[in-house]
């Protein structure tokens, strides 16, 4: 029972992390909080599923069309939709009330096309929903494959962006807008390429869940609300702590469910993040000032 | 400049107030019927509308228009039915407000409810203010016969949670007494209208049927892995399992129960299984599973009614409000043509005493419900969701145990 536990829980928590990751890179570095995260990513569950349902695509293969798309997309957005707002910005804060509302704008344009092209019925399709057995305990090989993704993708990017010079150029941007053209860092540009990657990982993370959730053109905020939260949570703009406060999250709320009660989950993801929110304000793994 | 524009105004004004008033003295004979609807387009509800409600709209709209309207014996002719539709966002102030709107500013003849229970609710006083019949086909509720006598304009189609919880126990007795359950059972439900008033009302009558409840908890909306739950419900050693859920976590306890092997000989669970995205999604892993509703095998009409639904949304109605909805449509358009005119009182009237040809066969409503018109409990057994309760003709035999997943 415990190790049961212990493997959904991890699981869970390997999704919650996926679908948070690309938001933490948007809000992180680009500095956009973007509201509309969660319909982006039903619109590339939407992509899998129609490249799955009509084309007969592996939404594996899927992942190869979709993710480098809504890199485009993401991209496209910021330069023409974003950085009017960036450049206007006299500061860090009125930039991300500005994102907020216009972000929040592009959420019902997303939500409408969506309705118009797919209705608001449910959907779901059936890939790799066969059990895996580890340690023991069996989960979904699709469950598997999206904490696999999420590790993968966590681990990686941390590693890109500590290692790296590129990497350590999107840090500068991130830690400190202002002085980073001083060492000859194009602000602008590094922030439209981090917010690009930020979409592109929504989409992975989009494409992944769809093969295990069921879903409609309605329901992204309930993926936004669970992204902000692990990414506050794991420390704005920090992939690691992105990638931990996800699986925290996971392990705690299946350890609820399973040994006191599943009604219960709710409360406890929005205790532990009341309890983060007052011992760190900063996140787990962020820094205190800005 | 000012003024020259402001008398061009004017006399457009004047023109369109002569033509309006011209309209209206020519009105005796209505150039067509307002039906208004107010329902979830967006919003957590918009899943259930838009396969349950809205596909049926559009289907009885397009059908009566295509006969040339409806036929108003009062004036000797078929009027055609124009229709006004508000998105209510899931949310029922928006509902309530949409409703005022047709009834005050759009002036419409009649009203479709909106979806679920909740908002059926919310809007019911509106109804009833203005006096326009409510049809309501996708509320449960218990209150239902309360409702009924409180606002008589109200119809509820889908009847009480008590009504599925008694013709599931029963069938449960029957085959606890044939010894193929055990007497214990695990329920979930989730911790929303739906869930909790069928929850209730189970575990009153699980109770009294002298079944042990194993396992019972609920869970909350938007709950993404129920995977901890299934696993309690498999080591509570009940036979049976029973989850009053809602579409995407009947979907995911499904999937989850197929990749944990665990295959209750009773499966039963929530709304969904009858949609039309169950069986594409689970194909013959359907066999054995239960679940509200359900349709009868041999009944051609409902099979034509399946048809013209695909044929016009390319996909399958759901296999438990849809037909019942479609028939309440039937009645409304039997009822109207019987009074012959917009009498919305006597449409009411007609509503509550007549008997209606539908596609679920003769209807006589008592007390604003229809009684056994239609399964309560379905299962699906070799590709077709089939009504195994309440005993009575009709009804296929239930099959217990549920066969193993096929992975």
């Amino acid at each position: 029972m415990f190790v049961a536990a212990v493997t959904s829980g991890l699981v869970l928590g390997g999704m919650y992390a996926l679908i948070a990751m690309g938001l933490t890179l948007q809000y992180g570095v680009a500095r956009i909080m973007n509201l509309a995260h969660g319909e982006l990513m039903i619109a590339a569950a939407f992509a899998a599923l129609w490249l799955f349902s009509s084309a007969a695509v592996n939404p594996l293969l899927g992942l190869l069309l979709v993710v480098p798309a809504a890199f485009a997309i993401s991209w496209a957005i910021y330069r023409l939709l974003l950085t009017p707002l960036v450049r206007r910005a006299p500061n860090r804060d009125a930039l991300e009330v500005d994102s907020i509302l216009a972000t929040f704008g592009m959420l019902f344009v997303i939500q409408g096309v969506m309705l118009v092209m797919f209705g608001g019925a449910y959907y779901s399709y059936s890939f790799l929903a066969f059990p895996v057995t580890i340690a023991g305990a069996t989960v979904a090989a699709n469950r598997l494959l999206a904490l696999a993704f999420a590790a993968v993708i966590g681990l990686g990017l941390y590693l890109y962006l500590t290692r790296t010079r590129l990497g350590t150029a999107v840090r500068a941007v991130a830690v400190d807008p202002n002085s980073a053209p001083l060492v000859a860092i194009d602000v602008r540009a590094t922030a439209a390429l981090a917010f690009a990657f930020g979409g592109a990982l929504v989409a992975a993370g989009g494409v992944l869940v769809s093969m295990f959730l069921t879903f409609n053109a309605n329901i992204g905020v309930v993926f936004t609300m669970k992204a902000l939260i692990v990414v506050i949570m794991g420390g704005v703009g920090n992939l690691l702590g992105c990638l931990l406060a996800g699986l925290i999250l996971g392990l705690a709320e299946t350890f609820v469910a399973t040994f006191v009660d599943p009604g219960l989950t709710l409360a406890t993801t929005y205790a532990l993040f009341l309890i983060i929110l007052l011992v760190r304000p900063q996140g787990l793994f962020g820094t205190a000032s800005r | 400049m000012n003024r020259g524009r402001s008398l061009f105004a004017g006399t457009l004004a004047c023109a369109i107030l002569t033509l309006g008033l011209g309209g209206a003295v020519t009105a005796q004979e209505p150039a067509s019927i307002k039906v208004g609807y107010a329902i979830s387009k967006t919003g957590p509800n918009a899943g259930g509308a838009n396969i349950t409600q809205i596909p049926n709209y559009q289907l009885w709209v397009k059908e009566v228009n295509d006969k040339g309207g409806l036929m108003l014996k009062s004036i000797g002719k078929r009027v055609k039915i124009e229709v006004i539709e508000y998105d209510d966002r899931s949310n029922s102030e928006e509902a309530v407000r949409a409703v005022e709107r047709l009834i005050t500013q759009d002036k419409v003849d009649l009203l479709f409810p909106p979806w679920g229970t909740g908002l059926n609710l919310a809007v019911g006083p509106v109804f009833n203010k203005y006096g326009y019949p409510q049809l309501a086909f996708s509320a449960v509720t218990d209150r239902a016969p309360e409702l009924a006598k409180r606002w008589p304009n109200s119809f509820w189609f889908l009847g009480t949670s008590k009504q599925y919880v008694d013709a599931l126990v029963d069938l449960l007795s029957q085959m606890r007494k044939d010894g193929k359950i055990n007497d214990s059972i695990a329920m979930v439900s989730i911790a929303d209208g739906f869930g909790i008033d069928l929850s209730k009302a189970a575990r009153e009558g699980f109770e009294k049927a002298k079944f042990k409840l194993a396992y019972d908890k609920s869970y909350p909306i938007g709950t993404q892995d129920l995977s901890p739950l299934l696993g309690e419900a498999q080591r509570s050693g009940a036979d049976t399992f029973v989850a009053f859920s809602y579409p995407p976590d009947t979907v995911a306890l499904t999937d989850q129960a197929k990749v944990a092997s665990f295959a209750p000989k009773v499966m039963f669970l929530g709304v969904g299984v009858g949609f039309p995205l169950y069986p594409q999604r689970f194909g013959e892993n359907t066999e054995g599973i239960m679940s509200l509703g359900g349709w009868q095998a041999d009944n051609k009409a409902t099979a034509d009614y399946r048809a013209k639904h695909k044929a016009m949304h390319n996909r399958d109605p759901d296999y438990w409000g849809s037909q019942v909805g479609y028939s309440s449509l039937q009645m409304l358009e039997q009822a109207i043509e019987r009074v012959g005119k917009i009498d919305r009182e006597a449409i009411i009237k007609e509503l509550q005493t007549g008997t209606f040809d539908t596609v679920i066969g003769k209807i006589k409503l008592d007390n604003n419900m229809p009684v056994k018109a239609f399964p309560l409990i379905g299962q699906w057994q070799k590709g077709f969701y089939t009504g195994v309760a309440p005993a009575g003709p009709g009804m296929a035999a239930v099959v217990v145990p549920k066969p193993a997943w096929k992975q």
